[in-house]
């Protein structure tokens, strides 16, 4: 995990203040207590529960998802053709995962951009939605945190690891992500969502399944280890301190200049309204020295 | 001439004209005559011992506090780690916020602490100063144009042409070196094609029939069977990473960076049934992986924006979207041709290797460029 | 007459002057006898600067160009111009072991290993980026307050190639760094290039030392960054000073202020101080946006790779607008005896900037041949006073505007959830038909704002204070302004429309001049026909006469507390009541 990578890796030559040590301490023990609560059921199971889960998914999805997936999720389409919910036979657990997990599905509305938003499922019901498409054909299933933790490298093999990822970062998703992952615009209104604070588990079902308008970057693709790399180099950005102060939302040049124009001329032209301003007068008239 | 205006003597305007200064008489259309500089009034740090005091107390202690600054600055420069033992306040990098902070304090309150100064305490007299024609008088440009006509006459230039017309032959030519000698500055386009007559020039690049198509930052070579419908990768020709033989490149430095600004590509496998295929392009393809220049030809960007759905590729510097199913035709935005394709198979080990090199340049446009976009001559350039 | 100032004067500077008088006499003795600087001095020293806080503008340029200059020799010291590979092994972790330049390998060293290197790299940065907004908001100042009329049309032209030269020396610093965002620059500078009809290939060729990318481009912009331009930036700031201390300063006309004068401040000690403090003040917020805002993070960006690029490539806001152009430009290209012309590249990103420099080159030498005025003007004019140059200047801004909007089009998409395609048409069309609104809507306003003065001067000012008549009807009492704000209202000169009929010469055979007389004509008459004149004395006359007609007739009031003077906001209401009697 990111908490422990940090005293053990790289990142502890980093000096911190001694309140960020207890955020990350905070942050790590929330982070690994909601990750125990999305992953132990699904590794404490038999086939029996198995069954159970695909059963219970079957039943959200007819209520929930079939109106555009349709009855057995082989898609939608209106009668001139068009696409209303694409086909979910063989996509696997983990698009489930990304998409109900995020709160992109269900959508209020059919589109291109399915944005993210509050869940409208609990954890276990997104467990039971993936068990149920994962059972209609074989699929990429969801990864599991060992996938996408450095634990077990030496220092200097998740160093390395990061310097490879951030490569791949900016070879592969920048382009659309932004050098920052703040994320960056797509034909016709679409949009290439931020990465920032996406928990690491998405970014590699994304990667995995390309939701919406994303390519996927399948394991003969992107190997698994290079998606862990991708993944340790985002938490190593968001980790690393703002070197250079407020980081402008990470747009590039637009936003500075922005800045330029209303922080720095904004603030100069004030000034030289003040230096030109008339000052206070008196009523009083100076005895002539 | 510097005048200054009486601040005690009322300052009305005529009174003012009799002291010298220039009003001009009021010609009949002009409505109101200028009134003339208002009397001056006291700033109650003038009259005011107590409050020019405190002003004088003021500015001293922001010049103070700018002091303060400039040690807090020291301070921090030798306090505060940066590299390997970054210290950061609350997130941010710690030497350079408080570095930039006291320096512009310092400076700030300095500058502040001036103007204040001239605000408060400085004389605030509005003077008068007489302003001179920019032209210069008639006397002095008499005497001018005859010391000119004098010098002139002593040379004699008007009077020998043939002097005067050489000189200036010999001075002009003096520009030829000028523009021979930044001759050097690069080979040109067909030099450079010459120079390197398997991928140099704006024609070819390093792809050659049977190299394979290799990704991107790790440089392993692909099979068709890796990839899924849907799978973007970015890809390069295999040359520019080292060989198994020998541990290295075959080209490197300078070499590598031209190669790779010219045959970077970009794999995309699609559903075969949505590929339009172009004419005499339907073999390009294995499978429907189909394999695109990613040199955005309006003027060069690397471009991988896809949209998955769409096959709409987008090139995030100026908008051009191109449509990977159909040729790579533009379908918006400022670009002017389609994406150069290049016809892709398999080799014996099942890896997916270039037919030839691209048939058209990648890259943006230029004069000596003779092909035109398919969807303008159809096949002419296939 | 002076004696007053210069005892105030002294006052201030005397105790130090006199604790060291021989000393300090000395000192000025040996240089004046090599330097002759009494006489040098003698003009200057007291030199009268108007005050108004936009005459400032030009200044902040001239600082932070001093901020550039202090900064970028600080940066020289470890930065390394050289394109040479190397792998880097500093101090920031995500990038170790990575083959890029040593120029960018310089600056992350500057960025992470120098103490105050990153602090000095953001605040060179942020300076650039004043130095060219204050050019343009100094040079947006100048035009619309007339003050690039005659004599001082050369500096206009200076102060232009300032703007065209701090550009240029904006650009080849931010293609430096030799990080990813630099490196799409460069590479897209060279598909400007190429596109140049017949010759651009071979100054693509020339340029790079060979093919795009070699290794010669970060050297040579680096010579042309630190030593061509900043030299010629040098003279040229020295020549507008020059000039603008031999023309003296423009004023705003009022009250003891013509043509022939200048009032103000002298240059010691106030304007001095004054001067001086804005450059600390400059200086600071420089380095106050250094310290706290984050510009161009070389190493998130990373090296340039020729096969990267990330979402949000822009240019400096400065070079924004062509890259606005170049991004609404439909893709036209034509093939012609078997060459390529790339008009979608050639005509936005190399003829538009041309044609618009040469425009804002030309603008004075445009107005002068309209409207005839060969006059020296030394006072300046209200925009409103000039309807058609500003609806000229805001036409210019706002085709700016919209080409710079186009350039941002990405950040506006994702920011404001719009469709780049959408923006795309949209700026398509607006960039034609916005300037000719925009020149439209602030001409008239212009004239409305002129008629607004006419009313004040003719019948005063608006009270907002209602009176009944007897008769019941209502009226609104007005009051005529002040001596000194009227003249300043009527302190402008009375324009004349070129007619070509008029000129006649002395048999009454219309000059020659023709078509190109007609043009003048009908551009003068646009220029000024709809414009309002102050009026003449009589005129004036007249209107007051009107006003006490009126004055009469609500002359019950007259005298009394609540006639409408005590709370029209220009006078004291201390110790008087709202209705008690006298």
């Amino acid at each position: 995990m990111r908490f422990l990578n940090r005293s053990a890796g790289r990142l502890s030559r980093h000096r911190r203040g001694r309140l960020a040590g207890l955020m990350m301490l905070v942050v790590g023990l929330l982070l690994t207590g909601s990750m125990y609560a999305a992953f132990a059921p699904a590794q404490a199971e038999s086939t029996d529960t198995q069954a159970a889960d695909v059963e219970a998914g079957r039943e959200l999805f007819l209520i929930g998802c079939a109106f555009c997936h349709g009855q057995n999720g082989e898609g939608q389409y209106t009668v001139n053709g068009d696409q209303i919910g694409p086909s979910l036979v063989g996509v696997g657990a983990a698009a489930v995962d990304f998409q109900v997990g995020t709160g992109r599905m269900p959508m209020a509305q059919p589109g291109q951009q399915a944005p993210r938003k509050p869940e409208s499922y609990s954890d276990e019901e997104t467990a039971q939605l993936a068990a149920y498409v994962a059972s209609l054909a074989p699929g990429p299933g969801i990864p599991d945190e060992s996938d996408y933790s450095l634990e077990g490298l030496t220092a200097e093999e998740q160093e390395a690891a990061i310097v490879r990822g951030g490569q791949i970062f900016l070879t592969n998703c920048t382009a659309c992500h932004n050098f920052e992952g703040a994320g960056g615009a797509m034909p016709r209104g679409g949009y290439a969502p931020t990465l920032r604070g996406v928990e690491p588990k998405y970014i590699y079902e994304a990667m995995l399944t390309g939701p919406q308008a994303m390519d996927s970057f399948s394991n003969g693709n992107i190997t698994p280890d290079e998606k862990r790399d991708v993944i340790a180099y985002l938490g190593s950005l968001e980790e690393s301190p703002q070197y250079g102060g407020f980081g402008l939302g990470g747009l590039g040049p637009v936003a500075e200049g922005l800045f330029a124009w209303v922080v720095g001329i904004g603030a100069l032209v004030g000034f030289a309204i003040w230096i030109a301003a008339h000052t206070t007068r008196s009523s009083k008239k100076k005895v002539s020295a | 001439m510097t005048t200054t205006h009486d601040s005690q003597g009322g300052g009305a305007g005529l009174e003012q004209s009799s002291d010298g200064h220039h009003l001009p008489a009021l010609p009949p259309e002009e409505p109101l005559a200028n009134p003339g500089l208002p009397e001056h009034t006291w700033r109650p740090t003038d009259v005011d011992p107590k409050a020019e005091k405190r002003a004088e107390r003021q500015v001293a202690v922001l010049f103070g506090l700018s002091a303060v600054c400039t040690v807090l600055f020291v301070v921090g420069y030798i306090a505060l780690g940066i590299g390997d033992n970054h210290d950061t306040v609350l997130n941010y990098g710690a030497s350079t916020v408080v570095l930039g902070t006291t320096l512009g304090g310092a400076l700030l309150l300095i500058g502040i602490g001036i103007i204040q100064w001239a605000r408060k305490l400085m004389a605030d007299h509005e003077m008068v100063e007489m302003r001179h024609p920019a032209r210069s008088s008639d006397e002095d440009r008499e005497v001018t144009l005859k010391a000119l006509n004098d010098g002139l006459e002593e040379s004699g230039i008007a009077r020998r042409p043939l002097v005067r017309n050489s000189l200036l032959g010999a001075v002009g030519l003096l520009g030829a070196p000028a523009i021979v000698l930044l001759r050097d500055l690069g080979p040109t386009p067909s030099q450079a094609a010459a120079a390197d007559p398997e991928s140099g020039g704006l024609e070819r690049t390093i792809w050659a029939p049977g190299m394979r198509i290799v990704r991107d930052v790790v440089g392993t070579p692909i099979r068709a069977s890796d990839l899924e419908i849907g799978d973007l990768v970015n890809a390069e020709p295999e040359a520019i990473f080292p060989t198994e033989e020998n541990g290295y490149p075959e080209i490197e430095g300078v070499e590598l960076n031209v190669a790779k600004s010219k045959a970077a590509v970009i794999l995309l496998r699609m559903d075969p049934d949505e590929i339009i295929p172009g004419e005499g392009r339907d073999n390009w393809t294995v499978d429907g992986i189909t394999c695109y220049s990613k040199i955005c030809t309006h003027v060069g960007c690397p471009i991988s924006l896809n949209e998955r759905t769409t096959h709409h590729l987008l090139c995030p510097c100026h908008q051009s979207t191109f449509d990977l199913a159909d040729s790579g035709r533009v379908i918006f935005g400022p670009a002017a041709r389609h994406l150069p394709q290049l016809p892709i198979m398999v080799d014996d080990e099942g890896y997916l290797v270039a037919q030839s090199d691209f048939t058209e340049p990648v890259g943006p446009s230029y004069w000596e460029r003779s092909h035109e976009d398919i969807g303008d001559q159809g096949e002419a350039d296939l | 007459m002076s004696i007053d100032t210069s005892k105030v004067a002294t006052t201030t500077s005397g105790a130090a002057a006199t604790a060291k008088p021989n000393r300090a006499g000395a000192v000025a003795n040996w240089a004046d006898e090599r330097l002759g600087l009494g006489t040098l001095a003698k003009k200057n020293l007291r030199k009268v600067f108007p005050d108004h806080w936009s005459f400032m503008l030009g200044e902040i340029a001239l600082w932070s160009f001093v901020v550039l200059l202090l900064s970028g020799v600080f940066l020289t010291l470890w930065y390394v111009p050289s394109m040479g590979e190397v792998h880097y092994e500093g101090s920031y972790n995500q990038l170790r072991g990575i083959a890029m330049s040593e120029a960018l390998a310089s600056t992350l060293h500057i960025s992470f290993d120098v103490r105050g290197g990153l602090l000095m790299r953001q605040m060179h940065h942020w300076a650039a980026m004043l130095f060219i907004a204050s050019m343009m908001i100094h040079l947006l100042r100048v035009y619309f307050t007339g003050a690039f009329r005659k004599p001082r049309e050369l500096n206009w032209v200076i102060g232009s190639l300032l703007l065209l030269l701090g550009t240029l020396e904006g650009f080849t610093g931010y293609s430096l760094p030799d990080d990813l965002l630099s490196g799409t620059g460069i590479r897209a500078a060279d598909g400007f290039m190429k596109s140049i009809p017949v010759v651009g290939t071979y100054l693509s060729f020339f340029l790079f030392g060979g093919e795009f990318p070699g290794e010669s481009i970060i050297p040579r912009l680096y010579t042309i960054h630190v030593l061509l331009i900043p030299g010629l930036l040098l003279a040229l700031i020295a020549a507008h000073m020059l000039l603008l201390v031999y023309h003296k300063h423009t004023q705003w006309p009022g009250p003891g202020r013509t043509e022939e004068n200048v009032v103000g401040f002298p240059m010691l000690p106030v304007y001095a101080a004054k001067a001086g403090g804005f450059f600390f003040i400059v200086f600071g917020v420089c380095a106050m946006m250094g310290g706290l805002l984050t510009i161009n993070p070389v190493w998130k960006y990373g090296p340039y790779d020729p096969t990267k690029v990330t979402a949000g490539s822009q240019p400096d806001w400065y070079m924004g607008w062509p890259d606005g152009a170049l991004r609404i430009m439909p893709g036209i290209e034509s093939h012609i005896f078997g060459y390529t012309i790339a008009w979608n590249v050639f005509l936005p990103i190399i003829v538009l900037p041309g044609l618009m420099f040469t425009i804002l080159l030309m603008l004075p030498f445009i107005e002068s041949w309209i409207t005839g005025d060969k006059r020296d003007h030394h006072l300046l004019e209200r925009p409103r006073n000039a309807p058609t140059r500003t609806a000229i200047m805001v036409a210019l801004m706002t085709f700016y505007g919209l080409m710079w909007a186009a350039g941002g089009n990405d950040i506006i998409a994702i920011k404001l959830n719009l469709s780049i395609n959408q923006i795309s048409y949209f700026m398509r069309v607006a960039v034609f038909v916005g300037p000719l609104l925009a020149f439209f809507i602030t001409r008239r306003w212009c004239i409305s704002l002129q008629r607004h003065d006419e009313q004040k001067l003719l019948h005063g000012y608006e009270t907002g204070i209602i009176m009944r008549s007897p008769e019941g009807g209502y009226s609104e009492r007005h009051l005529p302004i002040s001596e000194s704000a009227a003249y300043t209202l009527t302190a402008r000169s009375r324009e004349e429309v070129y007619d070509p009929e008029a000129q006649t010469d002395a048999n009454g055979v219309p000059a020659p001049g023709g078509r190109l007389a007609k043009l003048r004509g009908r551009l003068s008459t646009l220029w000024y026909a709809d414009n309002v004149q102050k009026p003449t004395a009589a005129e004036l006359e007249e209107a007051h006469h009107h006003a006490e007609h009126e004055h009469q007739l609500q002359g019950a009031m007259e005298g009394r507390s609540a006639d409408g003077h005590q709370f029209d906001g220009h006078h004291a209401v201390e110790g008087e009541t709202l209705r008690g009697d006298h």
